[in-house]
């Protein structure tokens, strides 16, 4: 029925809590499959080892480092609903909500750096 | 006769829950307001648009609607602020059931303000003494930070969490029940607390601040819920009210 | 989500805000000049430090995850809420079970 979004569904904190909401399904469904790549060590080093070297290729890193990205996204977006709902208020939480962003991708930027 | 600066393009929901948007053509006017914009269309374009309006001055909440995607008082946003290239759409604000083109059933928004105990308890009869409520102690600032809401539904339409959460009692119920819970005359706590604690209530916001971002009142829904939470955790482990 | 979920959850992130940034400070350090599993291994084998560190970790991620699974599924797909519980309790026993098998590959000789 609406035409445009508009105002309330573009801003900063909305976007920070969307942000948080699907970070947090990505890592759901990321956890059973690190779990189970860390679970290879019960075949022994080698095959953990392998493992590894496969997850060498580029397309692999630069999904970890998105990992890394949404990680820190959704750290920093539960930290943003821990502090709403136990400190007093404060102004200035759109500017904390894109300076998060920021924070978020130069972690997952740094990763990627050091891994490549 | 203000003089005419151009020709507005305006879009408004005819029908019901079901329906289209239909066009008109309404002249532009120095310091026009949406409302006078919707009246217009209504006195000389077609008489058969059901809108609701009451004090066109911003105090009392009937006349708010959906423009552009956003709800707002339609009396106090001028068309100058909101029409981008001469277009406006204009339609009933959401999360309500349609009754007719840009009229709303307020019934579930003060269903929910039952629900979530918004109501006055006294604790005290005419024959007792007043209750003395020092206006500088921290629960009264409180309550009077949050208890200018006119009910006019803006931030329950603005509400993503009631758009997906057909339970959820949304933000000006909730306001409300905070109110209740830092009058210091109020008696009805507990079930208060408990009534805010169950599947719909203050847990499931989950700020979004769109309620916030939306009111016309500048009230802040977001840190009353916040304080609910606050609330009905504490007596939650303290074994005041059950999961 | 109801009073006692709302507090499962924002305990278990409150404790995890910490494990979170000690997990990124390791996965920095582990790959300051590439992984191998022999470097990780010598690390957790025989680690009641890191049993214990991953463990907490495991138990509060998986509490955490299955109420947050829940939330969206009630919000955002056409279940009931029980069916939504129902998914989310099968989830968290899902990564509890993965998860102590990984900490167990990893940590015991």
């Amino acid at each position: 029925m609406i035409a445009r979004q508009s105002g309330h569904r573009g801003s900063a904190l909305w976007i920070a809590a969307m942000a948080h909401r699907i970070s947090g399904l990505a890592l759901a469904l990321f956890l059973p499959l690190h779990f189970l790549a860390l679970g290879l060590a019960i075949e022994g080093e080698a095959r953990l080892e392998s493992f590894l070297r496969w997850s060498d290729q580029p397309l692999v890193k630069l999904a970890e480092g998105g990992l890394m990205f949404l990680l820190t996204v959704h750290l920093l977006g539960g930290l943003r609903v821990l502090v709403i709902e136990n400190f007093p208020w404060h102004e200035g939480q759109k500017q904390l909500a894109t300076l998060a962003a920021a924070v978020s991708a130069i972690v997952a930027l740094i990763f990627l750096v050091r891994v490549f | 006769m203000s003089d005419t600066l151009a020709e507005l393009s305006v879009s408004l929901w005819r029908g019901a829950q079901q329906g289209r948007y239909e066009n008109y053509v309404v002249p532009q006017r120095e310091s026009q307001t949406v409302l006078d914009v919707v009246t217009f269309v209504q006195r000389h374009l077609d008489p058969t648009l059901a809108y609701r309006f009451a004090c066109r001055v911003g105090v009392c909440g009937s006349c708010a609607m959906t423009v552009n995607g956003k709800p707002r008082w339609t009396c106090r946003t001028h068309v100058a602020k909101v029409a981008g290239g001469g277009r406006l759409q204009i339609g009933p604000l959401e999360n309500l059931p349609v009754i007719k083109d840009l009229t709303t059933d307020m019934e579930p928004f003060f269903a929910k303000w039952q629900q979530a105990k918004g109501v006055f308890e006294p604790s005290k009869t005419r024959h007792d003494a007043i209750a003395q409520i020092r206006p500088d102690s921290r629960a009264r600032v409180a309550v009077d930070a949050a208890i200018e809401c006119i009910n006019c539904g803006v931030c329950y339409a603005g509400c993503d969490t009631v758009r997906w959460n057909s339970e959820y009692l949304g933000p000006a119920a909730l306001t409300r029940a905070w109110t209740l819970l830092n009058d210091e005359r109020d008696a009805g706590n507990v079930a208060r607390l408990q009534a805010i604690s169950a599947s719909g209530g203050c847990h499931a916001c989950h700020s979004h601040q769109s309620c916030q971002e939306l009111c016309p009142q500048a009230l802040n829904p977001t840190a009353a819920i916040a304080g609910l939470k606050r609330r009905t955790t504490a007596a939650y482990l303290k074994g005041e009210i059950k999961a | 989500m109801t009073v006692r979920l709302y507090v499962w959850q924002r305990l278990t992130a409150a404790l995890m805000v910490p494990l979170v940034l000690i997990h990124i400070a390791v996965i920095f350090y582990a790959t300051r000049r590439g992984m191998t599993a022999a470097d990780i291994l010598a690390r957790t084998r025989g680690s009641m430090v890191w049993a214990s560190y991953y463990g907490v970790f495991v138990a509060a991620a998986a509490i955490h995850a299955a109420i947050g699974v829940r939330n969206v599924l009630t919000e955002w797909a056409p279940v009931t809420e029980r069916r939504a519980g129902s998914f989310a309790m099968a989830f968290a026993v899902l990564l509890v079970v993965l998860g102590a098998r990984a900490i167990a590959a990893l940590v015991l000789p």
